[in-house]
């Protein structure tokens, strides 16, 4: 048996057991057990398995572990802590101002694909912190929603941006 | 070997051997489950003339309802505003369980968008009866008559005595009614209501924005294997099923602990670790007879039309060959629409433990009592043997590979005496879905002079739905089988211009027998009305312009029915219609717009829509800008529900008319991912504006498909008036419109 892997997920360092060419999301979701990312084509077409890698979007279904040796995960369950390292605040929020902006919009239906759609978001607005929606629908444009709340997803992200320039003031 | 499944209070504990292996996040899963504990030891369905059936009164003055349908993202907590309404309880004190076919009542599948229509008058019937029995205690308790006594968030008390007071909880704690479901309690007048008809928050999103939510696709159970199906990429005719030639089980030694599940045609792969599981189903040799029984994806609908078809008269009055000859313009054409996918943004997953008992199988299905007479028949089982859990999972909008994976998963664990989660891969969802039928249309349709419709012929082709899931043709050899005909498989003779007064009317359904050279095929969302709609909506358009009308104007004329009116009247006032004959504007331009109208709806609601689109000649990409949708579904019991589900149907409609079609050759599909079935991308949607016609004094109805069909056909119509051209096959990809383009204008050339 090889020695186990460590990686560091979320601000933690995990050791795990799978060999170094197995896709990240299985890692993910059945290691250590994360509800964020998960599995929608196992091809990199729609987003539903995607983190942040050393915070840019990665399609976690075709990165295989050995990948990310010595980067840094970020899933959905990270995200208010990556935000809030982001924005130099003292601790992290209970969610991430898009989780809380797709709450006040009621946005989603069937909700699967809003992990893609959160880390998504989030990492748009890490360096965009005003898009227009131009560069949402640009952005956005990877990550698929079969249940059409395309619309209600552009309405959180420019609502988080509007929240997140208050935290500025 | 069975064991017995431990009673669901002891899940809690996290004792004895069956131990939900995921971590039981939040305090809302564990309080379901002490909430339905007790309940869950006996088959179900529970009886359904009891009122414990329906509800539980608790100690802490809450109550547990519980629901026979599933949620799948539209919001089915609107059955508990209605049960909070009728026993004066605040929404906060309400709460449903997981549907079980061990505890919760069966009310049907959670299809036809039903919940609210058939579900909504049980639970409010059941919801009075539990409160009339509880002022029935109450005013024991009191020693006041009930007609004394208000109630205001489950606190009782003597109106003008206010210290004269007690609580639900208190009267029935934990306790049963033992009471008969009459039916007969008062209900609440519709004036009265304060829960009913308000935006109450969905319980679900803060789970599942952090990643709490417990999909289906999370579910683990301990000494669990993944577990894969191996089956040919992409399915080839229903009744050939997928024969196998040759497995050769060697192919995956070297994967650690993977090893071959095979009854008779059914093989799947197991092994501990969930890579190894998905690399083994890749790896393995096997190889299956594909005869070429299809017709492919072009020639279906010659195929159709030839067949030998069952043809019933769907509705008939007056004289339509008659009427069409002394109209004053007729209008007729053909018009296809393709087999299209249910493709479930996250493929269906199932868990089972077959070796348990009950076995037990936990999958995102739309019916528990369905999926568990289908897991029974290829176990071997009585249906009582068999347990069904409903864990959601992505939005299935029909029969999706629901049933098809609940039996894989049932197979593969009682193959190796394990517990088994199948996932189903991208491509076998794709590959292997029971898709919405193809269908083939001839219409006719006459104008008088004033404006009138005066005839209308429909003769619709298409095929019935399979009922015999992939799992078990391939594992038992049961032979491919249809439904019956029925409702939402035949012609609908609302959508097909049923909304408007026509005196001479004939609509002839053409049944083709869908077994040997058909796709598999189910109830896809709102079945067979956006097809439908994409050929009757044009024709009346094509009516409207040849009398030289504008489209709204001229539906207005046609109409009688005010609530057909109210939802053309709210869709036109919302897109700022302006009058003109459609087409009147179309220019040589190389970037057009265009806008168009349409109407239908799927059972009962009215459905309108408005598109507006842009139309590149060059590319012969067409984007739609702006979708605006009417729907008047009675008493909207949460109108936010109801808009969110009008939006979602705005932007499926744009993608189904621009984007979807299953592909297939003479042997397999091919349309196996999103390049291969691409759907509408976040950077295509239109903008939407959902318009909830409110009817407090109507029935609430469904609200859940009954505007896509409009929404389709609206864009169809607006590619005629942004082009001049017709486009009377979809989706209406950049090829088909380029032709039609290059037919228009021979045709203009050909008149001059």
């Amino acid at each position: 048996m090889a020695t186990p892997l460590t990686i560091r997920v979320n601000e933690q360092t995990r050791s795990v057991a799978a060999t170094p060419d197995t896709p990240l999301l299985y890692v993910l979701t059945d290691e250590l057990r994360l509800q964020g990312p998960r599995f929608g084509c196992g091809l990199g077409q729609c987003g539903s398995c995607s983190v942040l890698v050393d915070g840019v979007e990665t399609r976690s279904c075709v990165t295989a572990l050995r990948a990310v040796q010595g980067k840094s995960v970020t899933t959905l369950e990270g995200l208010p802590a990556f935000y809030a390292k982001q924005k130099k605040l003292s601790q992290p929020p209970a969610l991430h101002p898009l989780q809380q902006a797709i709450i006040e919009e009621q946005a989603l239906q069937c909700g699967y694909c809003y992990n893609g759609m959160i880390v998504k978001g989030a990492e748009l607005l890490s360096h965009t912190p005003r898009p227009t929606e131009a560069q949402i629908r640009s952005a956005m444009d990877g990550h698929l929603c079969r249940c059409g709340t395309y619309p209600r997803i552009m309405k959180a992200i420019q609502r988080a941006s509007r929240a997140m320039a208050e935290v500025n003031k | 070997m069975s064991r017995p499944l431990v009673p669901r209070r002891d899940l809690l504990k996290g004792g004895g051997a069956l131990v939900i292996g995921f971590s039981v996040a939040g305090t809302s899963f564990a309080q379901e489950l002490s909430r339905s504990a007790g309940r869950a030891l006996v088959a179900g369905p529970p009886d359904p003339r009891q009122i414990d059936t329906w509800i539980a009164v608790h100690a802490d003055n809450t109550a547990t309802m519980f629901i026979g349908f599933v949620e799948l993202g539209q919001g089915t907590s609107a059955l508990l505003q209605i049960a909070a309404e009728e026993l004066d309880l605040d929404i906060s004190q309400v709460s449903s369980v997981r549907l079980d076919t061990h505890v919760t009542p069966n009310q049907g599948a959670t299809v036809a968008s039903a919940s609210i229509d058939r579900g909504g008058p049980q639970i409010r019937a059941a919801a009075a009866e539990a409160r009339q029995a509880l002022l029935t205690l109450a005013a024991k308790a009191l020693n006041a008559p009930v007609e004394q006594l208000t109630v205001s968030k489950g606190v009782v008390s003597v109106i003008g005595s206010s210290t004269r007071s007690t609580k639900y909880g208190d009267l029935l704690g934990d306790r049963p009614f033992n009471i008969a479901f009459t039916g007969n309690a008062p209900q609440k007048p519709v004036g009265q209501y304060r829960v009913v008809g308000t935006n109450v928050p969905r319980r679900d999103l803060p789970d599942k924005v952090s990643g709490r939510y417990l999909y289906v696709q999370h579910v683990r159970l301990p000494n669990m294997l993944h577990g894969r199906i191996v089956r040919p990429r992409g399915q080839g005719a229903y009744a050939d099923g997928a024969k196998v030639s040759s497995v050769d089980e060697t192919s995956i030694q070297d994967i650690p602990g993977a090893r071959v599940v095979r009854r008779h045609d059914f093989i799947g792969v197991v092994a501990p670790n969930e890579w190894d599981a998905v690399r083994a189903a890749r790896q393995l040799k096997a190889t299956w007879e594909l005869p070429p029984s299809l017709p492919g994806d072009v020639g279906v609908y010659d195929q159709m039309r030839a067949a030998r078809t069952i043809d019933t008269v769907i509705a008939e009055r007056g004289d339509v060959a008659a009427s069409l000859d002394r109209a004053a313009h007729v209008v007729g054409a053909t018009y296809r629409a393709p087999y299209q996918a249910h493709a479930p943004f996250g493929p269906n997953c199932a868990v089972a433990d077959a070796g348990s008992d009950p076995a037990l199988v936990m999958c995102s299905t739309q019916s528990v009592y369905g999926t568990r007479d289908k897991v029974a028949v290829v176990l071997g089982l009585p249906a009582n043997k068999v347990r069904v859990q409903y864990y959601e999972g992505a939005g299935t909008f029909g029969r999706s590979c629901f049933d098809d994976a609940a039996q894989a998963a049932a197979i593969m664990s009682q193959a190796v005496g394990r517990p088994v989660r199948v996932q189903f891969m991208r491509w076998d969802e794709h590959g292997w879905d029971n898709y919405g039928p193809a269908h083939l249309a001839d219409v006719r349709a006459g104008v008088d002079a004033a404006g009138k419709i005066v005839a209308y012929e429909y003769h619709g082709w298409q095929h019935v739905w399979s009922t015999i899931e992939t799992s078990e043709q391939l594992a038992l050899g049961t032979r491919a089988a249809e439904s019956a005909d029925g409702t939402s498989r035949n012609l609908n003779k609302v959508t097909l211009g049923g909304m408007y007064d026509i005196p001479n009317v004939r609509l002839v359904n053409h049944r083709v027998p869908g077994v040997n050279g058909y796709l598999k095929a189910s109830n896809l969302r709102s079945p067979l009305d956006v097809s439908f709609a994409f050929a009757s909506e044009q024709t009346i358009d094509d009516l409207a312009r040849s009398a030289g009308i504008d489209a709204v104007e001229f539906r207005r004329r046609n109409i009688s029915d005010p609530r057909w009116l109210g939802v053309l009247d709210a869709v036109a006032k919302a897109a700022d219609w302006t009058p003109r004959v459609a087409g009147s504007t179309a220019s040589r331009a190389n970037i057009v717009t265009g806008r168009g109208v349409a109407l239908g709806t799927h059972l009962v609601s009215y459905g309108a829509a408005i598109a507006q689109i842009r139309v590149d000649k060059a590319t012969g990409l067409i984007v739609a800008t702006h979708m605006y949708g009417a729907l008047d579904a009675g008493l909207a019991v949460n109108p936010a529900f109801v808009e969110n589900q009008i939006s979602g149907q705005l932007i499926q409609a744009a993608s189904r008319m621009l984007k979807e079609e299953v592909r297939f050759n003479k042997t397999n599909v091919t349309s196996l991912d999103w390049n291969t079935y691409p759907i509408l991308r976040f950077g295509e949607h239109p903008n939407v504006t959902p318009i909830v016609v409110q009817r407090p004094d109507a029935r609430s109805t469904g609200a859940g498909e009954e505007v896509i069909a409009a929404a389709a056909a609206a864009i169809a119509n607006a590619f005629f008036d942004a082009t001049g051209a017709r486009l009377r096959e979809f989706p209406m990809t950049p090829a088909r419109v380029k032709a039609a383009l290059t037919r228009s204008n021979d045709g203009q050339r050909g008149d001059r």
